[in-house]
């Protein structure tokens, strides 16, 4: 199988042209400006379109048009510019628009930096918008994974009718790795037969809306839209366990600290400490499942490491419910994660158990 | 006697919730008679704006989509960049185009977008409660301007069309007025060039449509007709303000 080296952010494009994505709205910001830059080349090579947008307002916006229009579209940013699409995510969640929105995180609030960050946690699994409203949020934690979560990404997007997030964060965006890329894989958009194209002899008339000005009318609306994420909720977790089964002390984390985390654990089991990992890859919905089994099983106290606040903390206590003791470590503002500083906390973790 | 207008194609059969004597159901029904006219009904795609147009897609008899407050343009550069061969139009108030819009109409025009912007200048918000919009006139009295608006606090109105025209991606720039049976042939025409300029690709095309609001002007229908005459069109002279280069 071919063997290439890639950058990540590089990848992402490079995942979209595999799934069928032909058009890319974006706006530069740091740290995923390689991921424009990629697809502005790689686009016209096989006849899509690279759009500059004047704004994320106005990219999330054309990104509405597009998938009204029945097109795979992707847009991507970095925290500001996704705290700037928000309305427009509202607005195509509501109008039930297949779409992929790309967040490669950087240090926040305001203006931030342009380090790593996972701090938009909250804004992606939440909502993030006005309104009642679920994104699939996709976290993938390698070069590899990239490639096949845009493309799971697209098909879920289509599958759902629903806008999907991708969150990685700059080292992710930036590092280089191996991937193996294998045939294209083969590409079915459902039809789309909403789709506002123009009605060319089609009988009624196509409409994409999110106005429902009778209360009765929106909450028929809203009903609907959670019985889809119920669904989602039902068929689409996905996680990664590594050493779990038997480990005592289980560390939760995702996207780029989740490979600070394996290391962690390879270590501490050097070191005699029964320690696993439970790396969520959908953020939501959230893979609650292993972490509830292993609260009732092997586990004796959960490490949740994030580079934000303790954000992801929240859906691991829900999901653990006192049953076990989580413990949280994080650094915020950009500040990366060592492997040492983790270590030292599930020492402290493993001393308090004795 | 003979039925000498009819029903357009390009409106659905449904009853305009406008005001009485509001003009927005003129300005729809030329839109519609120059799509129909042109023969392009089932290839077009509206897009439709916050303001008292929000429920244009129930009117117009083609594929519509509802666009967040301003965002129109940008919608519209989505479908018409996936669909080229489709006819794309926006129908947007002043708030809407000018106020929170204004960066996506300047950036639409600016690439050069293969659409048509109908632009309803009513110099008020109509849907909100006629507050000041951008194109209110100085002195004129709204909700948020209750002693009439002064260039000292609220600055001064906004020429649209003639802003637009100074852009080199719009290629067809023109405001028209339907106060008048004369100005509403006008309006048609230029609607039906800005419609053709979108079909022979030649670039942005934009109708800046003066229209009344009898409602939040306080005034009665005719008595509206009669202050777009006497005190918009002073403001804002009707005419092309760009055409086509092979027309100049
Ligand atoms: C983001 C956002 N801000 C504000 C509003 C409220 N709003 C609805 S319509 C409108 C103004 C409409 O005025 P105009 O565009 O002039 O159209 P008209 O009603 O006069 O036809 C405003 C401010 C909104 N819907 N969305
Ligand atoms: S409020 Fe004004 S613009 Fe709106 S429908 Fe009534 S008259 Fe027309």
């Amino acid at each position: 199988m071919e063997r290439v080296l890639m950058k990540g952010n590089e990848a992402f494009g490079e995942g979209a042209v595999r799934a069928g994505c032909r058009h890319f709205f974006g706006y530069p910001i740091t740290p995923q400006s390689e991921l424009p830059h990629y697809l502005a080349r790689r686009l016209p090579e096989v006849g899509g379109l690279y759009l500059q947008a004047e704004s994320e307002v106005a990219a999330i916006n054309m990104v509405y048009g597009a998938a009204a229009a029945g097109a795979r579209v992707m847009t991507s940013s970095s925290s500001p510019g996704i705290s700037l699409m928000q309305e427009g995510i509202s607005y195509i969640a509501c109008a039930e628009l297949p779409c992929v929105v790309v967040n490669i995180m950087r240090g926040g609030p305001g203006l931030g930096n342009i380090a790593p960050s996972q701090a938009d946690y909250f804004q992606a699994v939440k909502g993030g918008g006005h309104g009642d409203y679920r994104l699939p949020v996709l976290a993938p934690a390698s070069i590899q994974e990239i490639i096949d979560l845009i493309v799971l990404a697209f098909d879920l997007a289509d599958k759902y009718r629903n806008p999907v997030m991708v969150v990685g964060d700059g080292i992710l965006g930036q590092m280089m790795e191996p991937v193996e890329l294998g045939p294209a894989p083969e590409v079915t958009p459902p039809p789309k037969p909403w789709a506002t194209t123009g009605t060319l002899g089609r009988k009624s008339r196509n409409v994409v809306n999110s106005l429902y000005i009778e209360p009765e009318e929106l909450e028929k609306v809203n009903l609907r839209l959670q019985a889809k994420y119920k669904q989602v909720e039902q068929e689409e977790k996905r996680w990664e366990e590594y050493r779990a089964d038997d480990a005592q002390v289980i560390i939760v984390a995702f996207g780029m600290v989740a490979r600070i985390a394996k290391a962690v654990v390879d270590s501490m089991r050097m070191a005699g400490i029964p320690v696993g990992l439970i790396r969520p890859v959908t953020l939501y919905p959230f893979p609650d499942k292993p972490l509830a089994a292993s609260a009732s099983g092997a586990a004796k106290a959960f490490l949740v490491v994030e580079m934000n606040a303790g954000q992801m903390l929240e859906d691991v206590k829900l999901a653990v419910c006192g049953r076990k003791p989580v413990h949280f470590y994080g650094r915020t503002g950009g500040m990366v994660t060592s492997v040492a500083e983790v270590e030292g906390k599930v020492r402290d973790i493993w001393e308090g158990l004795k | 006697m003979a039925v000498s207008t009819k029903r357009t194609q390009g409106l659905a059969d449904k009853h305009f919730h406008y005001c009485p004597g509001c003009t927005h159901g003129i300005i729809h029904r030329l839109v519609a008679e120059a799509i129909e006219e042109l023969g392009v009904l089932e290839k077009t795609v509206g897009v439709c704006p916050v303001g008292c147009a929000v429920f244009a897609y129930d009117y117009f008899n083609c594929d519509m989509i509802e666009a967040a407050h301003g965002r129109a343009p940008a919608v519209a550069t989505g479908v018409k960049r996936v669909l080229p061969e489709s006819v794309v139009f926006t129908y947007q108030g002043d708030g809407d185009l000018a106020a929170i819009g204004t960066a996506e109409t300047v950036h639409a025009a600016a690439r050069g977008e293969r659409i048509t912007t109908i632009f309803v200048n009513n110099a008020v918000y109509g849907m909100t409660g006629g507050q000041m919009a951008p194109t209110t006139l100085l002195g004129q009295k709204t909700t948020t301007t209750p002693f009439g608006r002064q260039s000292s606090v609220a600055g001064y109105p906004l020429k649209v069309s003639e802003m637009v025209a100074t852009i080199d991606g719009a290629a067809y720039v023109t405001r028209v007025a339907v106060n008048s049976p004369k100005n509403i042939l006008r309006a048609k025409k230029a609607i039906l060039k800005a419609f053709n300029v979108q079909l022979k690709g030649l670039g942005f095309s934009l109708v800046e449509v003066l229209s009344t609001c009898p409602t939040n002007w306080g005034l009665s229908p005719p008595e509206a007709l009669r202050w777009v005459k006497e005190k918009m069109i002073p403001v804002y002279p009707l005419g092309d303000f760009k055409v086509p280069e092979d027309e100049v």
